[in-house]
């Protein structure tokens, strides 16, 4: 059985498409020729920055000869119809066989499909996967249209078994296939034959390539540990940058510099965002103090001064960016410590959007509006709003220009500089989460005020002018901010009604709109947490819906409540009562809502329910007036059992009509009851 | 060939010791690997790419091959010749060539080596930066490249310019000398750097020769240029170049068939970078920056529309 190995060999491929484009190729490669009959014991795909590599041990040496079946025309069909089916099926006449079938005689042809030798199969699976190839992006070069990543410069392909090796002949757009590949590129540039692939991967393990990512990744961080442990120091994990810098070399070589004495005071995240942004450095930390002390950089290849000269480009570099970064944080601390109000001021000239003005519009807004909440969320009116006028400041700030992904971070050690209570501090860097659904959610109440208020501010803003988000547009991200105020109220458990806040954010809000985007919004978020979307459409539909911790308090409630035996009886019960009524009030053209009443009661079925309704109902009005939804379902529970019994022995319709209206009034009162815990007819079964 | 190999691989070991030393040996290198050395276009422009060799000649069909430096107006990245770095005016090298050719990147390793860079000793990387000039309607793919973690070029395949796919592909790529010229001088300020060879009588530094200007085209960029003019030549610029490209194709005085792509593009730079003049000067909000980016790009793909119309641009009749 045959091996194949393929490697496509180009210039530098983006260090984050390698893994992606090897899974694909491999997945590209033996789908097809599994496709085409041809199929293997076992595959792997390798990544480096020029090259992807495939590699199939125990594949067919062809495919098999299959006895293929086909049904073709009617007999007696058009010849035209007949030539046709010949044609496709590659037959002639003689070699159709007539049959019968139930539709009448039909023309069967049937042959054997010949099995094709795999490097026939292979070359055509090939030239398709590299002509089709899902790269992210993919661009021409030269005089050609063939696409790549970058420019394609060769292609291995070799099939090889104990006889020996051969190439499988390939040509797209004149690249032609070989048993040729290259070495690492300064320093072992030269041609390679490979015949197989423990060879080649040996091969270029010589020519100072490391084939796999995992072993690259590995290395390094073995190395970059083993230098930082001898130094007493330990170096930060970045997962990310490791697998980004694992894509940047062939044959890693990792240094380790120093960071000038200067720079050790600038804070750690900015050290870390500098070095790791412009650089692809690793920080380096003293585990006692936290300080990051020294950098770990990888290089591409060995020297004959051991990396000195590398070490000490990639020490001035640093140097130059940290020096930016000082001459950022001096002049911005200076800033924050005499008026810090000024860089809020300077956001005036900023426009956050064309129909909501700037930046500091926007902050006055959000300080009105986190002041408004702070009593809510149990903060200082005035520190809320303190917070809320400095906690973007920082956007003015050189730090946050250079680094945007500082922002937040730098606004809290501004804020902590210049004297500000720690709340409004953390505020200004918390006041941007939860961004994710994972993200942790703040809890600290003048950071929930700002959060809120920020988060309220952008999603009235636009709705106001009408840029909601559409199908999969959502350029302003306000599903996200939604579903942060969500995790904000439900998290911190805030009784807070919605809908005069929206219109305190902004007049011109829709808000019974926004709220049910709100609604949908906490059907995604609750559907996740395993509540039924029915469930919480039944409990939308009541009053005080704006209130989202109530309104989650009684899905989750309703939500159990309906997993129990008596939850499922009773929703059948309130359904057929209902059903019952609605039938016959529109038959009748009144509303039976006059309250049913015991003495015109008849059976004793009749007569306990209505004992059940006089003794559950003051149980669910009592619970709900507290907001205990639990109580109020056992009080639900209580009324299954004389609801059941009541429609197993009686008769609504009865021929005495006070009897009858009655017994619709008793229904009613069942209908008023339970609908002032939940709206059941939205709940499905 | 050998030889002559050998002795120019000898002469290159030597560190350049100029920032002027360091243009001479890529305009002597990329002469030598057959380019056309052309002069800086005599306009202000913000990069090496805006030069119609770049921009308009790497449209269309014809092979191009050409190499210049390009002085670059930066207004918002002045310092007043303070900063170890920054300057509103500095120096792009620029080569481009079309079709690309299989081994550019190995041609522009030869050129760092050309002027002084062992690849023995120091570290060079492709790095992914793809490109994209929101202005010109352009982009292309490619890397910035790292010599020992510092960016020294940009490398990029353009697949569109103006609008236009680039067929064939035309390579760029983009040396900022100065940043360069200090790694290989060593030097940690840009008015340090020699100018001229320190041993010449009158050795000069950059500082020497820019420092002056530096400070005086800060001034008049953040605080004097006067913004109603420059507003209304912003205009003027895309009025004409407007009206250049709706004049007829047959010159009614000769009788040629003449399509005035390159005076129309002119006015596209010129409403370039008065565009950029006005932003330094900070009259221009977040918003209102956009629409200014898309008036210019409608001029550069209007003027890429016309030259692909030219003989030059590839157009047979």
């Amino acid at each position: 059985m045959p091996d194949l190995l393929i490697e496509l060999f180009s210039e530098e491929i983006p260090a984050r498409m390698q893994g992606r484009a090897a899974d694909d190729l491999k997945k590209l490669m033996t789908d097809g020729m599994v496709e085409a009959g041809l199929t293997y014991a076992s595959a792997a795909a390798f990544s480096t920055p020029r090259r992807l590599c495939l590699t199939v041990e125990g594949l067919l040496a062809e495919s098999p000869t299959v006895r293929e079946e086909r049904k073709g025309p009617k007999v007696g069909a058009p010849d035209k119809a007949i030539e046709g089916f010949l044609r496709g099926a590659g037959l002639t006449r003689d070699q159709l066989e007539e049959r019968d079938t139930p539709k009448g005689a039909v023309y069967f042809a049937s042959f054997e499909k010949q099995g094709r030798p795999a490097p026939e199969i292979i070359a055509e699976v090939l030239e398709q996967t590299i002509r089709t190839f899902p790269w992210p992006k993919s661009m021409r070069w030269g005089a050609g249209s063939l696409r790549w990543v970058r420019p394609l410069h060769s292609i291995l392909c070799v099939l090889s078994d104990k006889a020996g090796s051969e190439v499988v002949p390939l040509d797209v757009d004149g690249i032609t296939s070989s048993k040729v590949t290259y070495g690492h590129r300064f320093m072992a540039p030269k041609q390679i034959t490979v015949n197989g692939f423990e060879d080649y991967e040996a091969q270029l393990k010589r020519a100072f390539v490391v084939l796999n990512a995992g072993e690259r990744a590995d290395a390094i961080w073995e190395d970059a540990k083993n230098q930082a442990f001898a130094n007493g120091l330990e170096v930060v994990e970045d997962a990310g940058l490791l697998r980004e810098v694992a894509g940047l070399v062939e044959w890693p070589v990792v240094l380790m510099g120093e960071i000038a004495e200067d720079f050790l005071g600038l804070p750690p995240e900015v050290l870390q965002t500098s070095m790791k942004e412009h650089q692809k450095f690793f920080s380096v930390k003293n585990a006692k103090t936290d300080q990051i002390e020294r950098f770990i950089t990888v290089a591409n290849r060995e020297t004959v001064d051991n990396g000195a000269t590398i070490l000490a480009g990639n020490q001035k570099v640093l140097f130059a960016r940290l020096s930016d970064a000082k001459f950022f944080w001096e002049n911005d601390l200076r800033v924050a410590t005499s008026d810090m109000a000024s860089w809020t001021a300077a956001l005036s000239n900023v426009t956050f959007h064309n129909k909501l003005g700037t930046q500091a519009e926007r902050i006055e807004r959000i300080a009105a509006l986190a002041r408004e909440l702070a009593p809510v969320v149990g903060a200082d009116a005035d520190e809320a709003e303190r917070a809320a006028k400095l906690a973007k400041a920082d956007l003015s700030s050189e730090m946050v220009y250079e680094f945007p992904e500082l922002q937040g971070l730098m606004g809290r050690y501004y804020a902590e500089s210049a004297g500000e209570t720690a709340a409004v501090a953390a505020a200004a860097e918390e006041h941007y989460a939860p961004l994710g659904p994972s993200d942790a959610v703040p809890t600290a109440p003048v950071s929930v005020a700002v959060s809120l208020a920020d988060k309220i501010d952008t999603l009235t803003g636009f709705w106001a002018i009408d840029e909601k988000p559409t199908g999969s547009k959502d350029p302003f991200a306000l599903r996200r901010s939604a579903l942060g105020v969500i995790r904000l109220v439900l998290e911190n458990d805030l009784t807070i009604r919605s809908k005069p806040l929206f219109t305190k954010a902004d007049m011109r809000v829709d808000s019974d709109d926004l709220l049910s985007f709100f609604h949908d919004r906490l059907k995604v978020y609750l559907r996740d947490q395993g509540v039924r979307h029915d469930v919480i459409d039944a409990c939308v539909a009541m009053e005080g819906n704006d209130n989202l911790a109530l309104l989650v308090k009684r899905a989750v409630a309703l939500e159990a409540f309906l997993k129990t035996e008596d939850g499922t009886n009773l929703l059948q019960g309130f359904k057929r009562a209902n059903n019952i009524l609605s039938k016959e009030e529109d038959k009748d053209g009144v509303e039976y809502s006059y309250g049913g009443d015991v003495k015109f009661a008849e059976t004793e079925e009749e007569k306990a329910l209505f004992v059940a309704l006089s003794s559950e109902g003051p149980v669910i009005e009592a619970a709900l007036k507290t907001e205990d939804f639990a109580a109020a379902m056992s009080g639900m529970a209580g009324l299954r059992a004389p609801i059941d019994a009541f429609f197993e022995a009686v008769q609504v319709n009865s021929d005495n009509q006070t009897v009858r209206r009655n017994r619709l009034n008793l229904l009613s009162d069942i209908r008023k009851l339970v609908g002032s815990v939940a709206d059941l007819t939205r709940v499905e079964g | 060939m050998r030889a002559i190999y050998l002795a120019a691989t000898v002469m290159n070991s030597e560190k350049s010791k100029s920032f002027q030393e360091i243009i001479l040996r890529l305009q002597s290198y990329w002469a030598s690997q057959g380019c056309a050395v052309m002069q800086p276009y005599d306009m202000e422009v913000g990069a090496g790419t805006f030069h119609p060799a770049t921009t308009l000649r790497s449209l269309g069909s014809k092979p191009w091959a050409a190499a210049y430096v390009q002085p670059s107006r930066r207004p918002t990245d002045g310092r007043y010749g303070e900063n170890p770095n920054r300057l509103q005016h500095y120096y792009q090298y620029q080569v481009v060539i079309k079709p690309s050719p299989p081994d550019l990147q190995a041609l522009y390793l030869g050129s760092l080596e050309a002027i002084g860079v062992d690849m023995e000793m120091h570290d060079i990387r492709f790095v992914e930066d793809d490109w994209e000039s929101p202005t010109l309607g352009a982009w292309g793919l490619g890397w910035e490249v790292w010599c020992d973690g510092m960016e020294v070029s940009q490398f990029t395949y353009f697949q569109q310019v103006g609008g236009h796919d680039c067929a064939p592909v035309a390579g760029e790529l983009t040396y900022g000398l100065e940043r360069l010229a200090m790694y290989i001088l060593n030097c940690d300020h840009v008015m340090d750097m020699p100018y001229n060879d320190p041993q010449s009588p009158i050795p000069l530094s950059y500082g020497d020769v820019f420092k002056q200007t530096e400070e005086e085209f800060a001034r008049w960029n953040f605080d004097v240029a006067n913004t109603d003019v420059l507003l209304r030549h912003f205009e003027e610029a895309e009025a004409e170049c407007a009206n250049i490209l709706d004049q007829t194709h047959d010159d009614p005085k000769t009788g040629k068939r003449i399509i005035m792509a390159h005076p129309a593009y002119d006015q596209c730079i010129k409403a370039s970078h008065i565009f950029n003049l006005l932003d330094a000067r900070g009259v221009i909000s977040v918003t209102e920056r956009q629409a200014y980016i898309g008036r210019v790009r409608t001029l550069a793909k209007a003027c890429a529309d016309a030259f692909v119309q030219t003989t030059a641009g590839g157009h047979v009749q």
